[in-house]
């Protein structure tokens, strides 16, 4: 029989304030690591099949290359800034469903669709007065976004169909109908190819570098926004109820399927921010063949930031100075910019094993992924 | 006759509907073997999805599944291919040696990635549908990576495809059933085994003592153990062989249909497979129907641009825009998953991790 006194003094770094981070981190961290150790034994494998012979100093050149596009100089930081902005835009969007016990896997659609009602309508607006023009044409990508997010949610609610399954169909229906719009209504004329029209005066601001544009601010403020609606507000407590336990929130008079709406178009909303964001502060048109893994990237930063605002913003850094070095990473090391999808699936393997995770490094803390349990007990059309 | 289906053709908007109904009749022989070869994938899929789900495992990861067994197929046998050359093909479907490396490859994947996904479900207990996910996530990154790495440097890569069946006329021209046995056998083989896959694990599923207990153990776990059924062995068998699927339709999308890799290639057919298991309430008949009917639109647009429709009809189908087309697979699949959810009751147990009891 041992009394709390008795037990052996924590380390210092597990007391306080900060051991509560450290309990949080410990897990998340853990698997970065690892995963990094497992890519450089990827790369390392690489230089066998490309060259025939094991070169030892690759795997370091390659992350040396890695570091210097992401962190080492101004300009690369600032770049891992802007490619972190949507991320964390996108993984705050999952998160708050994964909060909901909802697995939004549309993020895709949901920005694509956003970015397109933000080309079309900033096009429109192109000689409007700029602060109109913006405003406008953010509001329309929002819109839209959220939108697309509601419809999922509406479907969930009202007959129970699985979002895992339906927004994966909206994002292929998105893809489709962005096509139509852009090579349709949108199309600008007397291009070579099928584009949408000049966005004038509602092209975001560069606020600082020579990319970092308005935008970004978004990201930013979305992060302790998120975190007061989730934590601070009634609205969020509801939220977290119904993702908890439905049953029990539907008992305690709060409107499961209106929150299941709610929620899901939160997150487009949050998707639809990015998506606008993304066109009229970097590419200023688009494109029916738009390329963006943002759905899955999103889910794992949510995933790795563990739905936490705060996680979710410095997971997005990681994999947003992931993506800015890939490319130098790219050219010196001839490393294939996948590595960057390959090092965030291995990631969210580790996080989903942290069984053995925290066996290798002695972690007692808390587990890699949790508060997910009623997204697949909800699997399958048992509805809310 | 004739006269009839003039005047209900020139009806005023029900005609539009006749004349469609009309073209049906006459395309839907032609289009048969499209049709069905557009749902062998995905049928493929959702037997991959059954075998997991009616043992109580949620499935999400068949498109990555799909996706990493179709690159390793497409990659084995263009390796053995430019190590030993081609080979002779054999008389029927045209296989070489490097052909059938490839596809027990795309199956020996197909049942490593579900191993992977049993014991991430099974053993460590993760969360089902983000093990699926993030199988999706890792297939896709990993064949973009090797990809890039590998094929794109070496384009002149490749093994070739799988003929269709040659069938002989007197078949092919039997009168009524002619265009459905077309319809089923002019294909590659993986297409052909569908069909008698769909048939057997039917059977299997429920006439079978394995089938009864993978049942029992999807619906009631703990009833199965206390009846002697080993419930964690269970599971990872069933999860392992569903993986033989999986590895059949990625097989089939690079040695039978196209002959080449591109990233993503599955475009959702392993997503559309989960749909097809619901619609299809966990039978493999009912999935194989409704794969049926998700490709149908796909099918159709096939037959359009084949045959265009003349007529009011073809005007009407002028005016759509392509992206429509392009759209319908996936505006069927979703409609139809909407009404089927609900009354189509899954496996009881299904996404619950099942901890044994501990002896006391």
């Amino acid at each position: 029989m041992t009394s709390p006194d008795e037990r052996p003094a924590q380390p210092l770094w597990r007391r306080g304030r900060f051991g509560a981070i450290f309990e949080v981190a410990a897990t998340p961290v853990a698997s970065v690591f690892l995963a990094l150790v497992v890519a450089g034994l990827i790369i390392l494998a690489s230089s066998f099949v490309t060259t025939g012979s094991f070169d030892w100093t690759l795997p370091f050149v390659a992350y040396g290359a890695l570091l210097q596009g992401s962190i080492g100089s101004q300009s690369a930081i600032l770049n891992t800034i802007l490619q972190a902005a949507p991320l964390v835009l996108g993984g705050l969007g999952v998160g708050i469903g994964f909060k909901a016990g909802l697995f939004n896997i549309g993020g895709q659609g949901q920005f694509l669709l956003a970015a397109t009602a933000a080309a079309g309508v900033g096009a429109a607006l192109a000689t409007a007065p700029a602060p109109l023009a913006i405003t406008a044409s953010l509001l329309a990508g929002m819109l839209a976004g959220a939108f697309w997010g509601w419809i999922p949610g509406a479907l969930k609610a009202w007959s129970g169909a699985h979002e895992v399954v339906t927004t994966i169909m909206l994002n292929s229906i998105a893809a489709a109908l962005i096509g139509f719009l852009i090579l349709g209504p949108l199309l600008a004329p007397g291009f070579s190819f099928g584009r949408t029209g000049d966005l004038g005066n509602s092209i975001l601001p560069i606020i600082l570098g020579d990319n970092v544009h308005l935008g970004v601010l978004f990201a930013v403020a979305a992060v302790p926004a998120v975190w007061w609606l989730l934590f601070r507000s009634t609205l969020g407590f509801e939220i977290r109820s119904v993702g908890a336990n439905p049953s029990a929130a539907r008992y305690a008079g709060m409107r499961p399927k209106f929150l299941t709406m709610l929620t899901m178009s939160l997150s487009g909303l949050l998707f639809g921010i990015a998506g606008s964001t993304e066109i009229l502060g970097v590419s200023h048109f688009m494109i029916p063949s738009y390329g963006t893994s943002i759905g899955f990237d999103a889910i794992a930063v949510a995933l790795l930031g563990r739905s936490h605002p705060f996680g979710i913003a410095a997971a997005a850094l990681l994999f947003g100075a992931l993506r800015a070095g890939a490319g130098l990473m790219q050219v010196i090391a001839g490393i294939p910019a996948e590595i960057v999808d390959v090092i965030q699936a291995i990631i969210l393997l580790f996080l989903a094993a942290d069984v053995v995770v925290r066996h290798l490094f002695r972690i007692r803390a808390a587990g890699g992924i949790s508060d997910l349990k009623t997204v697949t007990s909800s699997y399958a059309g048992r509805g809310r | 006759m004739d006269q009839l289906t003039t005047f209900l053709d020139s009806l005023p908007v029900l005609g539009v509907v006749f004349q469609l109904i009309g073209y049906l009749v006459v395309t839907i022989p032609v289009i048969a073997p499209i049709f069905v070869a557009l749902a062998a994938p995905i049928a493929l899929g959702a037997l991959c999805g059954i075998m997991n789900e009616r043992s109580g495992v949620v499935n999400i990861g068949i498109e990555g599944m799909m996706l990493s067994s179709a690159f390793s197929a497409f990659l084995v046998a263009a390796l053995v291919a430019q190590a030993m050359g081609p080979g002779d093909p054999f008389p029927v479907f045209g296989a070489t040696i490097p052909i059938l490396v490839g596809l027990v490859a795309a199956v020996a994947t197909g049942m490593l990635v579900s191993t992977l996904h049993a014991w991430l479900s099974i053993s460590i207990r993760a969360d089902q549908i983000i093990s699926g996910t993030i199988i999706n996530i890792l297939a896709f990154g990993l064949t973009g990576y090797l990809n890039r790495l590998i094929v794109s440097p070496n384009p002149r890569l490749g093994a070739g495809i799988l003929q269709p069946l040659d069938l002989p006329d007197f078949l092919v021209d039997l009168p009524l059933i002619g265009w459905i046995i077309e319809g089923f056998f002019a294909h590659g083989p993986i297409t052909i085994s569908v069909l008698f896959l769909v048939v057997f694990l039917q059977i299997w599923l429920f006439r079978s003592r394995w089938g009864l207990r993978t049942r029992a153990v999807g619906e009631h776990p703990k009833a199965a153990e206390t009846v002697g059924i080993d419930v964690i062995r269970l599971r990872y068998k069933n999860v392992i062989l569903g993986g033989i699927f999986a590895g059949l339709a990625g097989a089939y999308l690079t040695l039978e249909q196209s002959g080449s890799f591109q990233n993503g290639m599955t475009s959702g057919r392993g997503f559309i497979a989960l749909a097809a298991v619901i619609f299809g309430r966990w039978t493999p008949i009912g999935a194989f129907g409704a794969a049926l009917l998700f490709t149908a639109s796909e099918a159709l647009r096939v037959a359009i641009s084949l045959t265009p429709p003349t007529g009011q009809l073809g005007d009407l189908l002028q005016a759509i825009p392509p992206e429509f087309f392009g759209a319908l697979p996936y505006a069927v699949t979703l409609v139809v998953l909407v009404a089927a959810v609900g009354r189509s009751v899954p496996p009881a147990a299904v996404g619950k991790p099942y901890m044994r009891e501990k002896r006391t």
